[in-house]
């Protein structure tokens, strides 16, 4: 009694912690509850063409970066006899490609899966870069300052600048035309705006389509107040950026920086895909959280597989401690069924049935030929066992010579643990009668299809091996079973009154 | 899936659960969480859980068990076992650590190398020793641990309870709590058990009166029977000889041990008057259904008692048998 309260203290702390750990994965990290869950990605490809004269080579291209409303997931790069490097800069990430000597034709390939992450395309915000003031000189200037000066009349701020500016722009046609000859409209909008020592720069934008091919970067001019900034297209003076608008290179950079090679063209196609959670979570970038994190997904891929039998042992070992103090049904071995459960798993229901039958019943066979002979216990637990591997053995090859390829995965089965499993039912036979290795084996087998058809399910799957959390309510889940007090379901049955007229 | 499946059997359930209760049944999860868990230590199991050290404790403590021919310990010493067994006439084999009757041989006779069981069944010097070879190698142990071979004298059947058995011996199932008997029962063996007196292999078990030692009812393989299945002797003429005896006899085992919660199996000899036969720490529940009444208003009113220390084994039986005597009279008449 004194240590009642310690206990479901315990037990309140462990709901806490794995609920915890399990909401904390689902908000931060976007695991989703259920498997089928799918996210949006597009997958951009960059395709650069260019002629070298037969020279050294050397291709500095602009790569997209994690930015607010995209996530970067994995990059692939092809480009035979190049060598690659991927390089961070003053003017932002870029690959690097590079070859000795190469002549004709070149083509390079970039792609690169940008996740949609809707939930921050509020968040517009980055370091401005710093004012470069140009003084105006030449014809154009006076041009060029009375727009400026119109369009600071009716401004306010930095953004309403900028898109008065860009009517200005619109509006003086002649003007405009004016200036266009000198430079480009965006490079005396940015001027224009450091001028009024408002910081500003030309990103080069993609629009996303599906299935588009051959598409070109749009520049867009981007406007800072403070860290928050702005996109405005610098022909209609539209500010914001779409969902469909993705910032490929932001920092004012050349997109293409190449030595030994003219004639250069980028081309951008895309596709958009629906991939499914689980598997994006395998991708590097959702990684790296740092131990608060509890993820599976940080270990070796191999190492996960194994883990994901693992992390379904606390479901069956549940589901017979519920089976067992609730329900009261008697199986050989406590946690044997677990084990053929996890047998199941492997070899699909009806297979693993066969299996265990076939096995277990040919044991029995032998062991009842070797019980004959005065054979000492672990001998004869030893020699069931060699019996079983050679029966695993030559199923799996009749199997495979009558092209039952479903019969191979008999070799799943834990072998000990059946070899124990047919001694233990062979003592049974002989000192319980018939009757009750039936009933043993029967309630083992039917813990096992049970257990197996709750471990194999899809969201069961999902989520023990997502959500590590779980683990510690199982515990504490099964910490409370312990402590039922109350009638077993058989029980029912087994204390029913009597009534002396049953005889 | 399950839980459809229980839900729907729900109503019919939460009525059978309540009727239960009221009849003050035992079940399973209370027997081990509430009183095996709590008054039972669990370093006081080896005594109980070996029946050697049993029969070792109860001579230090002046309780009468069947006399101990021999031990055997070691696989190479299988061999001397017509050594052991060379001046008797009968014996019984039984694994030290082996639980539910299992592993348990019972030889009435033997004669030029041969072995009889109480059966008839013949066995070899050579099956007894592949026997004794599985018991050793602990085929019958509760872990699987490896185990001794207890030899003992076999129990000659008291001639007024001759007439309840067929071929084995009946004995007296005692529950004790706190060292106060709070239900018996008697356990005879049949045809059907195999000369066992176990009731999962299918002896019958006949309820005792707590008060005069009187047969009240009996079951077999869980519903109720009123003449022996063998020996068609009607049950209801039960009466166990030398009751007082036997009772306190119990209680004793209580302050030999010290265990709260303990399953007591006596059997009376012809020769040698009341002997313990073995001890339990998990003693089972079946016990409820030979006396149709639960064991939970006797545990209850048993744990209500204070300074119990100041009670002796036969001021314990005293008790038990003012408190728990059932009027009831025969359950089927």
């Amino acid at each position: 009694m004194r240590s009642r309260a310690s206990f479901y203290v315990l037990v309140t702390l462990l709901v806490l912690i794995g609920a915890g750990f399990t909401v904390y994965r689902h908000i931060s990290l976007g695991v989703p509850w259920l498997p089928g869950e799918q996210r949006l990605v597009w997958s951009i490809e960059a395709k650069i063409d260019f002629h070298s004269q037969d020279a050294a080579v050397r291709a500095s291209f602009a790569t997209p970066s994690t930015q607010p409303g995209f996530k970067r997931l994995s990059e692939r790069t092809a480009s035979p006899g190049f060598g690659l490097a991927f390089v961070e800069e003053p003017n932002g990430r870029r690959a690097e490609w590079s070859i000795r000597q190469a002549s004709g034709l070149q083509v390079l390939y970039y792609q690169v899966d940008m996740l949609v992450d809707p939930s921050t395309f509020k968040h517009t915000q980055a370091t401005p870069p710093p004012l470069r003031l140009v003084t105006l000189s030449g014809p154009q200037a006076p041009a060029a300052n009375e727009l400026l000066s119109r369009a600071q009349a009716r401004s306010a701020d930095a953004y309403t600048l900028a898109r008065e500016l860009i009517t200005e722009f619109n509006r003086q046609e002649q003007l405009a035309q004016l200036l266009s000859h000198s430079q480009k409209r965006i490079v005396w909008l940015v001027d224009l705006l450091n001028q009024a020592e408002v910081p500003a720069r030309e990103v080069h934008m993609l629009n996303l389509e599906d299935g588009r091919r051959r598409q070109p970067l749009v520049s867009y001019l981007q406007v800072f107040s403070g860290e928050n900034y702005q996109l405005f297209n610098v022909d209609t003076g539209e500010q914001g950026q779409t969902a469909n608008q993705l910032v490929w290179e932001q920092l004012s950079a050349p997109l293409l920086d190449l030595a030994g090679g003219d004639h250069a063209r980028v081309n951008f196609s895309m596709l958009k895909q629906d991939v499914p959670v689980t598997r994006m979570l395998q991708d590097k970038t959702f990684q790296d959280r740092g131990l608060l994190d509890f993820s599976i997904h940080s270990l070796p891929l191999e190492d996960q597989t194994l883990f994901k039998g693992i992390l379904l042992i606390p479901v069956g070992v549940l589901i017979v401690v519920i089976l067992r103090l609730f329900i009261g049904i008697r199986t050989s071995g406590t946690f044997m069924p677990v084990l053929i459960a996890i047998a199941f798993i492997q070899t699909s229901l009806l297979t693993g049935l066969v299996g265990f039958l076939l096995i277990v019943g040919l044991g029995l066979v032998i062991r009842s030929y070797l019980s004959r002979h005065n054979l000492l216990l672990v001998a004869r637990v030893s020699a069931v066992i060699v019996s079983v591997i050679i029966i695993i053995a030559i199923f799996s090859l009749l199997a495979y010579h009558l092209g039952l390829t479903e019969g191979l995965k008999i070799t799943f089965f834990p072998m000990i643990i059946l070899s124990w499993t047919i001694e233990r039912t062979s003592i049974l036979w002989e000192e319980d009668g018939p009757r009750e290795v039936f009933t043993q084996v029967g309630g083992s087998l039917a813990v096992a299809v049970l257990a197996y058809l709750v471990m194999n399910n899809a969201l069961v799957k999902h989520l023990t091996f997502n959500f590590l959390g779980l683990q510690f309510i199982f515990m504490a889940l099964i910490l409370v079973c312990g402590t039922y007090k109350g009638y077993r379901l058989t029980e029912l049955y087994r204390f029913r009154p009597l009534s002396p007229a049953q005889h | 899936m399950v839980w459809s499946w229980l839900s729907k059997l729900a109503p019919l359930q939460l009525g059978a659960y309540r009727n239960l209760g009221q009849r003050g049944m035992l079940g399973m999860n209370e027997r081990n969480n509430r009183y095996i868990a709590e008054y039972n230590p669990r370093y006081l199991y080896p005594l109980v859980d070996n029946k050697l050290s049993t029969k070792k404790l109860a001579l230090e403590y002046g309780i009468n068990v069947p006399a101990l021919i021999g031990t055997i310990e070691n696989q190479h010493d299988a061999v001397n076992l017509l050594d052991i067994v060379k001046n008797q006439t009968g014996f019984c084999i039984k694994p030290a650590k082996g639980s539910g009757g299992k592993g348990i041989v019972v030889i009435v006779k033997q004669q030029h190398g041969q072995f009889y069981k109480a059966n008839g069944q013949v066995f070899g010097a050579d099956d007894l020793e592949r026997h004794i070879s599985n018991i050793l190698a602990g085929l019958f142990s509760l872990a699987g641990k490896s185990d001794l071979v207890v030899i003992e004298d076999l129990v000659t059947v008291d001639p007024c309870l001759q007439a309840f058995t067929y071929e084995g011996v009946p004995d007296l199932r005692v529950i004790l709590f706190r060292g106060f008997p709070v239900m018996c029962m008697m356990r005879l063996s049949c045809r059907a058990s195999g000369g066992k007196a176990n009731l999962h292999q299918g002896a019958v078990g006949v309820g005792i009166d707590m008060a005069s030692g009187r047969a009240i009812g009996a079951i077999q393989d869980g519903a109720p029977i009123s003449v022996h299945p063998d020996t068609l002797q009607p049950l209801n003429t039960l009466l166990v000889p030398r009751w007082a005896e036997m009772l306190e006899l119990a209680c004793g085992c209580y302050d030999m041990t010290g265990l709260g919660y303990l399953g007591v199996d006596l059997v009376l000899d012809k020769n040698h008057g009341p002997l313990l036969l073995e001890l339990n720490a998990r003693p089972g529940l079946s016990i409820q259904m030979a006396n149709n009444a639960g064991l939970v208003p006797r545990l209850r009113q048993v744990a209500k008692l204070t300074k119990t220390d100041r009670y002796s084994p036969a001021e314990r039986a005293d008790y038990s048998r003012q408190q728990f005597g059932d009027p009831r009279p025969w359950l089927l008449q």
